[in-house]
């Protein structure tokens, strides 16, 4: 069977069916060992002290914002070129989880900031592409809501989303381009010099994992109740006419 | 509770803040998905007695 039989809603309703349970349980088992073995079973880093503790909250949600964009950017990409609706809705449905995660890393970056740097916020150019990329997630959500035809909607979103797609990918590669910000390089690393210690980085991982089967999870959800939507709002425009 | 000492107030703000997004995002989430599929199911049953 061919990957693109899920573009019909039907086929899709009834995969997303059967894999939202497991998807929520394993997150919800995932973040509950992550977070309580990184809070309560790491130690303090030797120079940030028990702020440390924060990293098991900000990268993920720093990596997922980044990465909810891009999956809204395939997603666009597909309905531009193969004009599937349930690719589209799926950028939708997409669009408030990874604004959460966008506003998740900011919160938690200033809260760590102050105290490692003396600052809540720097014009720092990771944190400042960050914040373009939060207004674009903004930007997103407004221009879907003030739109009334759903695919000029959809159209238009896309095309937004193909631009915001340079602040994603300055956010996770502006440290590697601009040297003078605050923030540091990446911390995950495949390089074992450069990657943090096994006793953070394993809880991290389970972390990590977590946030990514809640975005799957969330994202099925919030599809599927965009999918309702647009049936409801059909069936309305036929009464409506008869 | 693991001895936080002098960043108890960010490590735990971080934390609760963190958390209630999380929560209050799957929360409505899941109400938004409740409302949505009992209003189809009332239009088609409309749709369904003509």
């Amino acid at each position: 069977m061919s990957f693109w039989e899920y573009a019909n809603p039907r086929r899709f309703m009834g995969l997303s069916d059967r894999l939202m349970p497991p998807l929520f349980l394993l997150s919800g088992i995932c973040l509950a060992v992550g977070l309580i073995w990184g809070f309560f079973f790491t130690p303090d880093d030797f120079r940030q002290g028990s702020t440390v503790k924060i990293i098991y909250l900000h990268v993920p949600s720093a990596m997922m914002a980044i990465n909810v964009w891009i999956m809204m950017l395939v997603t666009s990409l597909v309905w531009l070129i193969r004009r599937h609706h349930v690719s589209v809705l799926a950028a939708k449905a997409a669009a408030p989880i990874g604004i959460t995660m966008t506003l998740m890393a900011l919160f938690t970056g200033a809260i760590w900031g102050q105290p490692m740097w003396g600052t809540f916020w720097a014009w720092d150019p990771r944190l400042t592409s960050f914040l373009i990329l939060f207004l674009f997630y903004l930007g997103y959500v407004a221009l879907w809501s003030a739109i009334e035809d759903p695919d000029t909607a959809a159209d238009l979103t896309s095309i937004l989303c193909l631009v915001g797609s340079v602040f994603a990918l300055l956010s996770r590669y502006a440290v590697n381009f601009w040297n003078q910000g605050l923030h540091q390089g990446a911390s995950l690393s495949l390089d074992a010099e450069e990657n943090i210690s096994d006793v953070f980085w394993f809880p991290l991982l389970v972390c990590i994992t977590g946030f990514v089967l809640l975005f799957v999870a969330l994202v099925l959800l919030r599809t599927r109740t965009e999918i309702r939507s647009r049936r409801l709002h059909a069936i309305s425009l036929r009464e409506r006419a008869a | 509770m693991p001895d936080l000492g002098a960043y108890a107030l960010e490590v735990g703000l971080a934390y609760t803040v963190s958390i209630a997004l999380l929560v209050v995002l799957v929360w409505i989430s899941v109400a938004q998905a409740r409302k949505a599929k009992a209003s189809l199911e009332q239009a088609e049953g409309r749709l369904k007695d003509g």
